[in-house]
């Protein structure tokens, strides 16, 4: 343990993580073990009762074409959603950053996307790409582009990768703005005066130094396209069509509320759960170097 | 006021196969009213000391009374003791005024009272006119007055002082330092001072201890750790430039320090290896005295000037009026000793002997 | 920046402007729809500049709702969703603030259990596990309350975190002056670190106050009774298949009154908001 002080008392302590403890076991530890248990389960079809299985739910999980389908689709979606959301941020910031006046006013007005819901994300954008009354929609008809992302699954993917990168850039865009007002300027200034013009500059020094920041993104990104986009796909497409968007969460709900395939679901639930930890685990271990138990 | 008593105090981190004894029976009886500092250097054990006689660190063996009480299981706030801190400490939000009532206001003292301490303190230390500000608007030394504001406002038995010269700057830390010697003259109340400078230490001090790796070398006044050190570390660590010592063997003929004998004005006290302690003022330039300097280096430091050199292979320095013709480097300079002070050491322990 | 061509400076702002062009223009188009009629919405293209429908439009859909689809009153949902938000933000930081003083200020047993405890809710949303929280909730009888909607999403650890690291970087010996001043743990707690906290719980504020109100999944599972509807599911109960049934306006109009309380809160404190998102990655 580091060199903190402390206070003894004895039972304050207990009282005042009792809240979150409460909660935590209540709320979170005690679904997720059912989550578990379920996921062991068969039931029986008129769901009345049910038996242990083993690994049963997760062989099947394998075996399912559609599962697996979702799996990709997820894997692609969060790819493009994390690429371009950060792209597209870092050089945002890079030109915020650049000028000399009005950097605040710029980041004020690319920051409210934040507070826009996911949901809402994906009803903006569904309306200004609607098939036949959207406003996008008709200059690509226009251009010649026949758009329809009701029937085409390509298209469907586009809208709510479009959706969702569009509120991330903001969330995106302050970290990187942060990471590079954090860089001192006599690092830059001594790699000019080396004689490095501003492209080697960014390459060899302020990418590299933002590094951290990119990483955290990344994995930020990643749970962001995995989860919250849920709201953007039930807004809008509602995983089709024909399962082009249907994300791995998605499929979970679909599953699990529509579908009351309560092993199946929480065996999907489980997987979900392993991949979060792992890629938590792994941002603490290379991002954040300093948890310490203390 | 009161006295403190330190009895055979030790602090160990740990247990068991991994224990770290860091303090090693520490001794010392303080009497009312006592200025006494803790001086060694960095990671001794001093402000672990002072913080186990403050109440922040448990007492892991022994006793530490203050006055009639043993402490050792009391609160920092049921110990009547204050303490300024090497940070200061002040809290950010609130103003002067109200970093030095919290402590009053805590103990439910009546406003009048608290009123009147609060306004006394300041106007013994020059803040009656920062006591709206906050302690982001203060300089460095004000902020450190505040800090001992604070302590004098509580009117506590002891205070601790934990190195809070060490951040001011050299021209405030002079200043400052005087101003607690004469803030200790008006309110004679017993004190505990740690520092790793030892300038500080033997300018403030009535008493000094002098800690090293957790084991009290020294404990007395700055006349007496200086005039007679007792262990090599002690003599090493107090005086600037430090003493020079000469580790070789006593014989009949001199000091035997590697390939030169030294002539002694006065015989050892024993035979055999030891280490040989002369200060760099108490040696004189005589062409007749027996101990060959080598001259390497001279530093001009205006009302002196510290000759480096070496006798033999051992180095030395020597400290002579700037009046007084300068060295040349590379000169071969003839120095006599005092007879009155030669400090002798043992060479394994280190502790005086004779 | 060190080579200081007066293009690039404009380029760089024509550039800028554009994006923030870009990332307005679904704005600006849910608000043109949402000043418009139906009909005006529907001709092919809708007119891009803003029509003289706006008060009629959110005057229906906050006192009446729409009429296809959900019926409720948009008013009754925007409370709802405020409750929500409100009582999120202020739970989690209550619960948070005071779980991360225990850790971080006390020594005791289980301590490493706890906090790991609490760690491991760091990143997993209540999405991964719905199926289960639901039946609990359900168990306690919680549905359709604004208790079901809150308590289950207060569990998560990132407040806990960012007081946790706030409070690491708070010295030492600040809090032995307190108990040398006299001050027992909880004094120092509402004395000192309290205050001194103001930003943090600031920026946590805007984090979980936007949080709450664009909470989607759960509300959706938990509420069937209309008027526990929040602002963000009763949009989308608003879209009954196909683009002519759906009355956009109306939707439109909920859409701008949806994102408008958070967009405020985040513009009106921003500087607390940046600050702390960014300091919680230190």
């Amino acid at each position: 343990m580091g060199q903190r002080v402390a206070f003894g008392s004895r039972w304050l302590p207990y009282v005042l993580v009792l809240p979150q403890i409460a909660v935590t076991l209540v709320f979170f530890f005690w679904p997720a073990l059912q989550a578990l248990w379920y996921s062991f389960q068969l039931q029986d079809p008129f769901g009345e009762s049910t038996e242990f299985a083993g690994l049963t739910n997760f062989e099947a999980l394998v075996h399912d074409g559609a599962y697996l389908a979702s799996f990709q689709t997820t894997a692609l979606f969060s790819v493009l959603v994390a690429t371009l959301g950060i792209a597209i941020s870092l050089g945002l910031a890079v030109l915020a950053h650049r000028v000399t006046r009005g950097t605040m006013v710029y980041r004020t007005l690319l920051i409210w996307p934040y507070a826009v819901a996911p949901a809402v994300a994906g009803v903006l954008w569904a309306f200004m790409f609607a098939p036949s009354i959207g406003v996008v929609s008709y200059v690509l008809r226009q251009l010649g582009v026949d758009w329809n992302w009701v029937l085409r699954g390509d298209q469907a993917m586009l809208l709510v990768v479009m959706a969702a990168t569009w509120k991330q850039i903001s969330y995106n865009f302050l970290f990187f703005l942060a990471g590079l007002q954090a860089i001192p300027r006599s690092l830059i200034e001594a790699a000019a005066i080396d004689g490095a013009s501003p492209v080697r500059r960014f390459w060899t020094i302020v990418f590299p130094l933002l590094s951290p920041t990119t990483f955290f993104l990344l994995v930020v990104n990643i749970v962001y396209a995995f989860f919250d986009t849920f709201g953007v796909i039930d807004a809008t497409t509602g995983g089709g069509p024909a399962q082009a968007t249907n994300i791995l969460v998605y499929k979970v709900y679909t599953d699990g509320v529509k579908s009351a395939d309560l092993g199946g679901s929480s065996a999907q639930s489980v997987i979900l759960m392993i991949i979060v930890i792992a890629l938590t685990v792994v941002q603490f271990r290379f991002v954040e170097r300093k948890v310490q138990y203390g | 006021m009161a006295s403190i008593s330190l009895r055979n105090v030790e602090k160990t981190y740990g247990h068991g196969a991994h224990a770290n004894k860091v303090i090693h029976g520490v001794n010392a009886e303080i009497t009312d009213g006592e200025f006494i500092v803790i001086v060694g250097p960095s990671g001794c054990g001093k402000s672990t000391l002072l913080r186990m006689v403050a109440g922040l660190e448990e007492i892991t063996g022994g006793e530490i009374a203050i006055g009639p009480r043993v402490v050792n299981r009391l609160e920092p706030a049921e110990r009547d003791i204050a303490m300024v801190f090497q940070n200061y400490a002040l809290y950010p939000h609130m103003s002067v005024y109200d970093n030095m009532a919290y402590g009053l206001k805590i103990a439910k003292r009546p406003k009048a009272d608290i009123d009147e301490r609060v306004k006394k303190a300041a106007r013994i230390l020059e803040l009656g006119h920062l006591l709206d500000r906050k302690p982001r608007q203060l300089s460095g030394g004000q902020r450190q007055r505040v800090a001992m504001g604070r302590a004098i406002v509580r009117q506590p038995q002891v205070f601790l002082f934990d190195e809070p010269l060490s951040n001011l700057d050299a021209k405030l830390r002079a200043q400052t330092r005087i101003e607690i010697q004469k803030l200790h003259a008006e309110l004679k109340v017993t004190s505990l001072f740690v520092t790793h400078d030892q300038v500080e230490a033997m300018t403030l001090a009535h008493r000094m201890i002098v800690m090293n790796a957790g084991v009290m070398e020294q404990v007395g006044t700055p006349e007496e750790v200086y005039a007679r050190p007792a262990t090599t570390f002690v003599a090493s660590f107090i005086g600037s430039p430090p003493m020079n010592l000469l580790t070789g063997e006593a014989t009949p003929d001199g000091f035997a320090l590697g390939d030169v004998v030294l002539p002694l004005p006065r015989p050892a006290p024993q035979a055999g290896p030891l280490t040989l302690g002369l200060r760099p003022e108490h040696a004189e330039v005589r062409p007749e005295g027996g101990w060959a300097l080598q001259v390497e280096l001279v530093e001009m430091l205006g009302a002196e000037r510290l000759v480096h050199g070496r006798l033999g292979s051992a180095a030395f320095t020597l400290r002579i009026p700037s009046t007084d013709r300068a060295p040349v480097v590379g000169e071969r300079l003839m120095l006599a000793a005092s007879p009155d002070h030669l400090h002798w050491f043992d060479s394994g322990n280190g502790r005086r002997v004779g | 920046m060190i080579e200081n061509r007066k293009g690039l400076d404009l380029l760089t702002h024509v550039l800028l402007i554009a994006a923030v062009a870009v990332v307005a223009f679904p704005l600006y188009v849910t608000f043109v729809a949402s000043t418009r009629t139906l009909d005006e919405v529907l001709t092919v293209p809708m007119p891009m500049t803003p029509g003289s429908h706006l008060l009629e439009n959110y005057a229906q859909v906050l006192t009446g709702g729409s009429t296809r689809g959900a019926g409720a009153p948009v008013g009754r949902m925007m409370l709802n969703s405020l409750a929500m938000a409100l009582m999120i933000a202020i739970g989690k930081i209550a619960i948070s603030i005071i779980a991360s003083f225990a850790i971080v200020y006390f020594r005791f047993p289980l301590r490493r259990t706890f906090f790991w405890m609490i760690f491991v809710t760091l990143m997993l949303p209540v999405e991964v596990r719905i199926i289960p929280t639901f039946k609990v909730v359900s168990d306690l009888s919680m549905l359709n309350s604004y208790v079901g909607l809150t308590l289950p999403l207060i569990a998560s650890a990132t407040a806990t975190f960012l007081f946790r690291q706030f409070f690491m970087t708070v010295p030492d010996e600040l809090t032995e002056a307190a108990r040398i001043d006299g001050a027992g743990p909880m004094r120092f707690f509402f004395d000192v670190l309290l205050p001194l906290s103001a930003t943090s719980v600031a920026a946590l504020f805007v984090i979980q106050f936007i949080y709450g109100w664009n909470q989607y999944l759960w509300p959706l599972l938990i509420t069937t009774d209309e008027s526990m509807y929040t602002t963000v599911i009763g949009i989308k109960r608003m879209i009954v298949g196909g683009d002519a049934l759906t009355e956009w306006p109306l939707v439109m109009a909920t859409a701008m009154l949806a994102m408008l309380p958070p967009a405020l809160v985040v513009l009106l404190m921003q500087k607390w908001f940046v600050k702390g998102l960014v300091d919680a990655e230190k």
